[in-house]
């Protein structure tokens, strides 16, 4: 029965989250807090910095974790499959339609004007990214106090790595991580002195 | 030119487990990491189709990472190809969380997770920063002004005004659609 309502409740979740991200985070907390009871408020505030500070979309981390906590690992599989199982059905039919009529010039011109549209919202991710890392938490305004030109400079040299080197990106985000180690490890050990 | 499928399968899981494990930061971050895989280094993809790839994934309910690790499954293997990439695409996230919160308050006080994270962002943007760069000149090339009115108006309806992902796409569908629908009456009255 428990099992039941958790696929059910992340079929949902699943099924009406449209943008991806911090759009289905008030549509999860409704279901797992306001209506299910599953987690406290405290303990969502919990789950969205773990997800935060793990790879993976919001909605697969909170059903291994809602799930986790209801029913044990087959709770987290099937909140997982309820959460998934949506996607699979809509994007799979989607993609068929686009393999067989994308040489209709209908879709063709359909297409054809989304492209630059996805490049855009591409760029929007990007720039919000970059905010957060290049300015102190929670300000975005241009005083100088508050940019951290440490950010700007490993962007810099990443931009360097990925264009003229053409180091594989991964490497190049994972060195990026492990420059800012090496820095505060250094920071830290400079002020103890 | 025909690869084996099961090669191409296994190749299909291993990426996208790969990249799955390192999408910090939302989906567009494993959006481009594919892109950077499939279309640059294995050329399995064409840069035209990843988008419009990307733009299915986009507007399909569901996270985009799980949406766009489906969307490439499919294109490259059927229905195999979307449970390979799947099991790919989540498997990381369900391990690593299971993980963390077992160890929860240890690890967002651990003072190196917090610096490679934060760290990690800048080489993130970089990253996204780079693939805009070399997409957004495709979408100058083409010399087409209402490509790039539609790109830059996109962009000012996502970051300044926060609209709906979902409402662009469709407002944009509705404009190719009518545009496609008025040259080729244009096109039938020359004729």
């Amino acid at each position: 029965m428990t099992l039941l309502k958790l696929f059910l409740s992340f079929l949902q979740i699943g099924a009406f989250s449209f943008g991806g991200g911090y759009a289905a985070m008030p549509l999860i907390q409704s279901q797992v807090v306001d209506l299910h009871n599953w987690l406290t408020v405290g303990e969502f505030t919990d789950l969205v910095t773990i997800a935060e500070m793990t790879p993976g979309p919001i909605a697969v981390n909170a059903a291994t974790f809602v799930g986790t906590r209801i029913a044990g690992l087959p709770g987290a599989l099937i909140a997982t499959a309820g959460c998934i199982l949506p996607s699979c059905i809509f994007v799979t039919t989607l993609a068929f339609i686009y393999m067989r009529y994308r040489k209709l010039s209908l879709l063709q011109g359909i297409l054809g004007s989304l492209r630059p549209a996805v490049v855009a919202m591409i760029a929007n991710a990007g720039l919000t990214i970059l905010i957060s890392a290049f300015f102190v938490s929670g300000t975005a305004s241009f005083v100088l106090s508050n940019i951290q030109f440490r950010y700007i400079a490993y962007f810099a040299a990443a931009m360097v790595l990925l264009r003229k080197v053409k180091m594989n990106p991964i490497k190049v985000m994972v060195l990026c991580g492990v420059f800012e180690v090496v820095w505060s490890v250094g920071a830290e050990l400079l002020a103890r002195l | 030119m025909e690869k084996k499928k099961s090669e191409v399968l296994k190749k299909l899981f291993l990426s996208t487990l790969y990249l799955s494990t390192f999408t910090f930061g939302g989906g567009y971050v494993i959006v481009t990491l594919m892109k950077d895989k499939f279309v640059d280094q294995l050329h399995w993809i064409d840069e035209e189709e990843m988008l419009d790839l990307i733009a299915i994934a986009q507007s399909s309910p569901g996270a985009v990472a799980v949406n766009g690790a489906i969307v490439v499954g499919y294109k490259l293997g059927g229905l195999p190809g979307v449970l390979v990439a799947t099991l790919g695409a989540i498997i990381p996230p369900m391990v690593i969380l299971s993980l963390v919160s077992l160890f929860y308050q240890a690890f967002r006080t651990n003072f190196f997770v917090n610096a490679m994270l934060s760290g990690m962002k800048a080489g993130v943007g970089a990253v996204i920063a780079s693939v805009v760069y070399d997409m957004g000149g495709n979408v100058v090339k083409t010399k087409s002004v209402l490509s790039v009115l539609i790109m830059l108006a996109s962009f000012v309806a996502c970051y300044f005004f926060h609209v709906n992902v979902v409402l662009i796409i469709v407002a944009v569908a509705c404009i190719g659609a009518v545009r496609t629908l008025v040259t080729e009456k244009r096109k039938g009255e020359k004729a």
